[in-house]
C-alpha cells in the first residue's frame, strides 16, 4: 500500500501526464465552470509554445468574457473597443508584418456590432488569424440575444424564445466570410471533446503557418457553450450543443486551400 | 539641409508632411473638406520610398482603430476626417486617450450639426477641448491658421503626442484645408526605430508581457488612474501652451480667436485701430492647453474681449472662465460654414463693448 505521504515521491517528470502550459499564466481564469473558453485559451497557448511563437505573438482581446485574456497568456496584448478587434489587427499586421497577428472574438462582437470590421478586414486578406467563438449569445453581459441565437431559442431579450420573424434569423457569418476572396482559411470547430480538441489545434497551427506564407486571412470558428448565460449544466450545455447548435452550424472546413 | 518651397492645399500640406516626418501609418475614409490628404498619400505612395502604410478603411470606425492597434506598436500613426467622421471616431479616441497611446487625429472642421454643410467651420471646437467621447480625458488641441502651420504641426503633434503619452488634435477648418499657400517643407526624415518600452512588438524573454488596455474593473485603481492623467494634463497646461499676440501691448480691447478666425481678425484690428480703436489679437494656438493665465493677464489692462469664432459660441466660454469677471467678454460668430468678414467683426466690437 502506498502511503499518502508518498504522493511526493510520485511527482516526478517522468509521471507527469499534463501540466499547465508555459504561456498560460499563474492568473486564476475567470471564466464560469465548464465554460469552452478557458479550453480555447489553452489549445492557442499550447501552440504558441510548441510554434515558439512566444516573442512574435500580439494578440487583441476583444469585449466579452474573454475581455481579460491579456490576463492569461503571456504575450504582448491590445484590449480592442468591442467589435473592432479587426481593425486594430489589420494596422499590427501592416506596421509589423513579421509578427503573428491574431483575434480572439466571441460572436456578438464579432458578427453583431463588428460585422463591417470583420467583413472587411476578411476581404482586404489581411494576414491575420480570428479565432471567433460562437456561443449563440452574449456571455457578459448576462445572456442576451445575439446574431447567432438560434430560432426559438430563450435569452433575457429573447425570453419567449428568437421569433425569426421579428428578431431576424442566426447569422452564419462565417460562411458569408468563406466566400470573400480576401479568406484563406476558414473552418468551424469545437473543443467540448478530447477529439475535438485536437481538432481545433490541428486547425489553429495551420492557420499559424499560413500566416507565415502570407496567404490571407483565417478564420476558426469554435461553436462553444454558455453555460450561465443557456441557464444549463455543462454537461447538459455540451448535450444542448450537439444536438442545436451543430446542426445550424456544422463542423468542419468552409474553405481550404488548395494545395 | 533647406527647406523646400512649394505652393500647397493645407490638407496637401499635411499630407507631404506626414511622409517627411517620418510618420509610420495613415488610416483614413474620405470626407469633404479633407479627402484630398488620403488622395494625396495614396498618389505620393510613400510605402515606396519611406515604408509608411497608407490605408483607406472601410469606416472612420475602423480607421481610428486601426490607428489605436498602430500606435500601440509605437508607431507613429495618424488618421485624418471632417467633422461627421470625428463624431464617429470619438469611441476609438477615448479608448486611445485611455490607453495613453500617441497619435495625430487631423480634423478639418466643416459646419454642422448633423451632415450640415461641407464650408468651413469652427463648431467642433467642445468636442475638440472638452472630451468629446465618453470619460475624463483631454486631447492635446493644435490649432493651425495657415497652411505652413497645417505642415509644422505634424511634427509638433508627434512630438507632443510621444511626450506625453496622448492623443494630439489638429484642430483645422476647411478654409485652411482648402486653401492654397506658399510653404516650406522640411526634408525627409527617416522613420524612428526606437520602439517605446510599453509597445507590444511580441514579447522578448528579457521584459514582462506589455498590456495595451484602458479597462480597470478596480474601482480604487481607476481613480489612481485618473488622477495619473490628471497630473498629466496639468503638466501639460504647465508647459505646452503656445498662442501668439498681435498689437496687444497699448491694446483697449481684445480679440480672441484662431484658425481662420485669427486671420480675419488681424485684418479687423487694423481696420478697427483706422477707426481709433486700440483693438488686439490673441491667438491660441494650443486649444487645449488654453492660455488662461494670458488671457486673465491681459483682462487687468483691458476694456473687454471678443471671442470670434465660426460657431455659436463655443471658446467664448474659455474666454469667460480666463477673464474671470475682469472685463466684459462677448462672442461674436457666423455659422454654417460662413466665414466672418473682417468688417462684421468690427461692428461687433463697437456694438457689444463700446457702444455708439
Ligand atoms: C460599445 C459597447 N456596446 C456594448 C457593450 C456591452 N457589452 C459588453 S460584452 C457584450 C457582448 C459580448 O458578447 P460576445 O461577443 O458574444 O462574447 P461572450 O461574452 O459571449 O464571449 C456587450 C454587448 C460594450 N462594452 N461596448
Ligand atoms: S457567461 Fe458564458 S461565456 Fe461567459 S464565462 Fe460564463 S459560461 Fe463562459
Ligand atoms: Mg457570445
Amino acid at each position: 500500500m502506498v502511503e499518502f505521504s508518498g504522493i511526493k515521491e510520485i511527482i516526478k517528470p517522468e509521471n507527469l501526464v499534463y501540466k499547465k502550459t508555459r504561456i498560460m499564466t499563474e492568473n486564476i481564469l475567470s471564466y464560469c465552470p465548464g465554460c469552452g473558453h478557458g479550453t480555447a485559451h489553452r489549445i492557442l497557448a499550447e501552440i504558441i509554445d510548441e510554434e515558439g511563437l512566444q516573442s512574435e505573438a500580439i494578440g487583441v482581446s476583444p469585449v466579452g468574457c474573454s475581455v481579460f485574456m491579456y490576463n492569461y497568456l503571456d504575450i504582448d496584448w491590445q484590449e480592442a473597443a468591442h467589435g473592432r478587434a479587426p481593425a486594430v489587427a489589420t494596422a499590427i499586421k501592416r506596421l509589423l508584418p513579421d509578427k503573428f497577428v491574431f483575434t480572439y472574438q466571441g460572436d456578438g462582437d464579432l458578427a453583431a456590432i463588428g460585422t463591417a470590421e470583420t467583413i472587411h478586414s476578411c476581404n482586404r486578406g489581411e494576414n491575420i488569424l480570428i479565432i471567433f467563438i460562437n456561443n449563440g449569445i452574449y456571455g457578459m453581459t448576462g445572456g442576451q440575444m445575439a446574431p447567432t441565437t438560434l430560432p426559438g431559442m430563450k435569452s433575457s431579450t429573447s425570453p419567449y424564445g428568437r421569433d425569426v420573424k421579428t428578431m431576424g434569423y442566426p447569422l452564419k457569418i462565417t460562411d458569408i466570410v468563406a466566400t470573400l476572396p480576401g479568406s484563406y482559411y476558414v473552418t468551424r470547430q469545437s473543443v467540448h471533446t478530447a477529439a475535438n480538441v485536437k481538432k481545433t489545434k490541428k486547425a489553429i497551427r495551420k492557420a499559424v503557418h499560413y500566416q507565415k506564407l502570407n496567404k490571407g486571412t483565417c478564420l476558426i470558428e469554435i461553436v462553444s457553450n454558455c453555460p450561465s448565460g443557456w441557464k444549463m449544466t455543462p454537461v447538459q450545455s455540451n448535450k444542448w450543443m450537439e444536438e442545436n447548435m451543430f446542426p445550424y452550424y456544422p463542423l468542419g472546413d468552409l474553405k481550404t486551400p488548395q494545395e | 539641409m533647406e527647406k523646400e518651397l512649394r505652393l500647397m492645399k493645407g490638407n496637401e500640406a499635411v499630407a507631404e508632411a506626414a511622409i517627411r516626418a517620418g510618420v509610420d501609418g495613415y488610416f483614413g475614409y474620405p470626407i469633404t473638406p479633407q479627402t484630398e490628404i488620403i488622395e494625396y498619400l495614396m498618389e505620393a505612395n510613400p510605402a515606396e520610398t519611406t515604408g509608411m502604410v497608407v490605408l483607406q478603411a472601410e469606416s472612420e470606425i475602423a480607421a481610428i482603430n486601426m490607428v489605436y492597434g498602430g500606435a500601440a506598436c509605437g508607431k507613429k500613426v495618424m488618421t485624418s476626417s471632417s467633422s461627421p467622421g470625428i463624431s464617429l471616431k470619438q469611441e476609438g479616441i477615448t479608448y486611445i486617450a485611455g490607453a495613453e497611446l500617441p497619435c495625430l487625429i487631423v480634423n478639418v472642421v466643416r459646419g454642422g450639426p448633423g451632415l450640415g454643410t461641407i464650408q468651413p467651420a469652427q463648431s467642433d471646437y467642445f468636442q475638440a477641448t472638452k472630451g468629446g467621447g465618453h470619460g475624463d480625458y483631454h486631447l492635446i488641441v493644435l490649432a493651425p491658421a495657415s497652411v505652413q502651420e497645417m505642415a509644422d504641426f505634424v511634427d509638433l503633434s508627434f512630438e507632443l503626442a510621444f511626450k506625453y503619452r496622448n492623443p494630439v488634435m489638429m484642430l483645422s477648418d476647411g478654409a485652411i484645408g482648402q486653401m492654397m499657400e506658399k510653404v516650406y517643407l522640411s526634408p525627409q526624415k527617416e522613420r524612428s526605430k526606437t520602439i517605446p518600452e510599453w509597445a507590444t512588438t511580441g514579447k522578448p524573454s528579457t521584459r514582462e508581457r506589455n498590456i495595451i488596455t484602458s479597462l480597470d474593473l478596480d474601482p480604487n485603481r481607476q481613480e489612481l488612474f485618473n488622477r495619473k492623467l490628471l497630473a498629466k494634463y496639468d503638466e501639460i497646461r504647465e508647459k505646452e501652451v503656445r498662442f501668439e499676440e498681435f498689437q496687444c501691448e497699448d491694446a483697449e480691447y481684445i480679440l480672441v480667436a484662431y484658425g481662420t478666425s485669427a486671420r480675419v481678425c488681424q485684418k479687423s484690428v487694423q481696420l478697427a485701430r483706422e477707426q481709433g480703436i486700440k483693438a488686439g489679437l490673441l491667438r491660441p494656438i494650443t486649444l487645449f492647453p488654453f492660455p488662461t493665465k494670458r488671457i486673465n493677464e491681459l483682462a487687468g489692462k483691458v476694456k473687454g474681449m471678443l471671442s470670434v469664432e465660426m460657431s455659436a459660441g463655443q471658446m467664448v466660454e474659455d474666454v469667460l472662465l480666463s477673464v474671470n469677471g475682469k472685463v466684459p467678454v462677448y462672442h461674436f460668430g457666423r455659422m454654417g460654414g460662413i466665414v466672418t468678414t473682417p468688417e462684421e467683426v468690427v461692428e461687433s466690437l463697437k456694438s457689444k463693448l463700446i457702444g455708439d
